[in-house]
């Protein structure tokens, strides 16, 4: 993989413009998006946490990205032969939400919109509360895919529920069919809309954000597509997160890159999915928060405000 | 029907029977000048609204992530409501063979046009990107609710507009055959061309019989059908408060009672404006109280279910959405809505007394408004409390209250909903002269008849 970097880079830098990326990544300018060209042979470059860097304009060429609609179908197809499924530890969070940043540089989001939100739980009122990483849980059985109007948003042969933007007509009975809370909308001019004006949109990264469109967690689509762990999952600095191929049958920590069975690992701790009883079908699990690593620090918010 | 009158008779009585009911038509005054400025001003005021939230984004009403639904969506609901009453009296009651609802079923389907065509404007109003409306059609999915509701709703759009119009055609040739000189001429050529050329013989009569009974029969289903689909809207997601199969019947019964309010409004106004005493009489009034009471009952027997039977259970999602009804936040609402808009209705109207017009009428304005907020409050308060909790949002996406622009925007489409009602009744009698006149014993061979100058 690590033989073919400049091409990556440049694919990258094309495929990603816009995207973060940043983090999790080793190259620093796999993430950058163009911003201007001086006269001289640098040519300036921001990264996604906002660092302007300056890049010798040999290093770079034309980049080769997919068109809009190349990328609205390959992005409607997903990656033949995969089954993504995320397994998360609740025993190892701790509320540190690298996620939460990670995930919204990613998707250019506004400091309000989670694509992944980290809640604080209590079940039952004596029960211990715990903290619950909550991204979209791509069910098998998606509510929110039947009801949408235009087939905006679809379930992918590789199990990631996705959104076409460039579709979206802005219904929101999406979010009235999701249980889980899943989704946001593009209330005003998304964040940057200025910076990112111009720049294609790609389906799999949802970006750049659409004014009057719904957005959500989507697994990362692009990065997985460029062999790489979703933000939310590179980001996480407690091993919290474990992503991977259901017909592999592996998952990998995105802390400790270690690598195990995905169906070993959901028996041995008696994993679980959200609300089963709806009969949704998530592709998310949960380790129970048993034997936690870190104490509940926070401070109990009442469930249902 | 009453027994058949002599030539002169005859004559006498439907030259009144025009008079009165083209008063409507060609009285012009202060009044209707005033009226149809304040129409037009607040359409437009809340057309400009419209303008600011396309330009802004949807961000400018009090909709957020959580409660993503709000006013405008109540408010759909609200106006397909209304127009279900279209369907009620002007086909299931005449169906039915119910004489006393004749004279009220032009306003029944001016209400029904009015409202559904405006339940259409008011849902492109909500869309996040009114721009691509179109890709309802090329991307449609039949499997979304949105795509059986845009079906139902603009066949039932073009049903009533055909239920409107093709028992109008003999009074259109009525009109043009006996105003001139009473109303501009563009209007008469306007009769002229919609009349279609029509002579009032008995194959043309017997045409239009035969379409009336076909769009009857078909209303039906169709009528039936864009409330339980929009009821579906609600009851297709897991929801507490909406996931309840009572959906259907119980959006269809609190359609009857919001129309039927709706009606007895615009007959009051139109008997007081254009003096039609003698048209809409204290007999329909009387027979409207009672239908409303009717229609009341089943929907408040429908209420006790919706209410009651959760109720009794409190599972946790439903118990905090209804202990949010009862008691929280919504309480002072929910009861008012309830006891002002159903249940001292229902008893008030039992009462002979309050089925006279003028009561009947401050009773229905109670009803429709109470209807109004029935409707809000099925909408917002279950999206106020999702499964998982509300966190790391700031707290005006907790809550919901609608925006000035909302407001404007909510406006608009009421206005815009009376003004279509006005240029109707401005446009073509409010009750069918022929079917009146006939039900008084004229012949039909006298309505093709020139008056004498």
């Amino acid at each position: 993989m690590e033989r073919n970097t400049r091409r990556n880079f440049i694919r990258k830098l094309g495929a990603s413009v816009g995207a973060a990326g940043l983090v999790g990544s080793g190259s620093i300018l796999s993430s950058c998006n163009r911003v201007e060209t001086t006269a001289g042979d640098k040519i300036k470059l921001l990264t996604s946490s906002g660092e302007l860097v300056e890049v010798d304009k040999s290093q770079l060429s034309p980049a080769e990205m997919p068109n809009l609609t190349e990328n609205q179908k390959r992005g409607r197809e997903g990656m033949p032969g995969r089954s993504w499924v995320m397994v998360i530890d609740l025993s190892k969070c701790r509320n540190a939400r690298q996620c939460m940043q990670a995930c919204q540089n990613h998707h250019q989001l506004r400091p309000e919109q989670h694509h992944i939100n980290v809640l604080q739980m209590q079940d039952a009122e004596h029960t211990a509360p715990y903290y619950m990483p909550k991204p979209c849980q791509h069910c098998d059985n998606p509510p929110c895919t039947k009801v949408c109007p235009v087939n905006a948003t679809f379930k992918r042969e590789d199990g990631i529920v996705l959104i076409d933007n460039e579709r979206c007509i802005g219904c929101r009975f999406c979010i009235a069919a999701c249980p889980y809370s899943a989704r946001v909308f593009n209330w005003f001019e998304p964040r940057d809309a200025e910076k990112y004006k111009g720049v294609t949109y790609n389906i799999e990264a949802n970006v750049p954000q659409k004014k009057g469109t719904i957005s959500k967690c989507l697994f990362s689509a692009d990065r997985l597509r460029d062999g790489k762990l979703p933000s939310c999952v590179s980001a996480c600095p407690n091993g919290v997160y474990w992503f991977g191929d259901r017909n592999e049958d592996a998952v990998t920590n995105g802390t400790t890159k270690e690598t195990v069975s995905f169906s070993q690992l959901i028996k041995d701790n008696a994993a679980y999915t959200l609300m089963e009883e709806l009969g949704t079908k998530p592709r998310v699990y949960y380790l129970p928060p048993k034997d936690r690593a870190f104490p509940f620090e926070g401070e109990l918010i009442e469930h249902h405000s | 029907m009453n027994t058949i009158k002599s030539p002169e008779e005859s004559r006498k009585i439907l030259n009144t029977i025009c008079s009165d009911l083209t008063r409507s038509i060609t009285r012009k005054d202060e009044l209707t000048r005033f009226w149809f400025f304040i129409l037009i001003m607040f359409a437009g005021v809340g057309l400009w609204g419209w303008i600011i939230q396309i330009d802004k984004g949807l961000g400018v009403t009090g909709m957020r992530d959580y409660v993503s639904w709000g006013m405008y969506i109540a408010n759909f609901v609200f106006f397909v409501a209304v127009s279900l009453i279209g369907f009620l009296i002007s086909s299931a009651l005449h169906l039915l063979k119910i004489s006393w609802s004749k004279p009220i079923s032009r306003v029944a389907e001016q209400i029904a046009i009015a409202a559904v065509a405006l339940a259409g404007i008011i849902i492109v109003m909500d869309m996040g990107r009114p721009d691509r409306f179109l890709n309802v059609f090329l991307h449609g999915r039949f499997a979304s609710p949105i795509i059986w509701d845009v079906t139902v709703v603009t066949t039932y759009l073009t049903i009533s507009v055909l239920l409107f119009y093709i028992p109008l055609i003999p009074d259109l040739a009525l009109l043009r055959d006996r105003m001139e000189g009473k109303i501009p001429n563009w209007k008469l050529q306007l009769y002229k061309i919609l009349s279609l050329g029509w002579k009032g013989n008995q194959k043309q009569y017997k045409l239009v019989y035969h379409a009336m009974r076909v769009l009857m029969i078909l209303i039906i289903p169709v009528g039936l059908s864009i409330h339980t689909v929009t009821s579906w809207l609600f009851a297709a997601t897991l929801r507490a408060g909406w996931d309840t199969t009572i959906m259907g019947p119980y959006f269809v019964a609190g359609a009857f009672v919001a129309g039927a309010a709706a009606v007895v409004i615009v007959m009051y106004v139109y008997r007081l404006r254009y003096g039609l005493k003698n048209y809409f009489e204290d007999l329909h009034f009387d027979y409207m109280g009672k239908l409303l009471v009717f229609v009341s009952l089943v929907y408040l027997y429908f209420n006790i279910n919706e209410f009651l039977v959760p109720g009794y259970k409190m599972k946790t999602a439903e118990g905090i959405h209804l202990s949010n009804l009862f008691t929280g936040t919504y309480a002072s609402m929910f009861w008012l809505v309830q006891v002002a808009g159903l249940i001292l209705p229902i008893l008030l109207m039992l009462v002979r007394y309050f089925r006279k017009p003028l009561p009947l009428t401050i009773i229905s304005v109670f009803v429709l408004i109470s209807s109004w907020f029935k409707r809000y409050l099925i909408v917002i308060p279950t999206l106020e409390h999702p499964f998982l909790p509300v966190q790391n949002v700031p707290d005006y996406f907790k809550h919901y209250s609608p925006t000035s622009i909302e407001v404007m925007i909510t406006l608009f489409s009421f206005f815009a909903a009376l003004l279509i009602i006005s240029v109707l009744s401005k446009f073509f009698p409010v009750i069918s002269i022929w079917e009146y006149a006939e039900e008084k014993g004229v012949d039909k061979k006298y309505f093709s008849e020139q008056p004498k100058k």
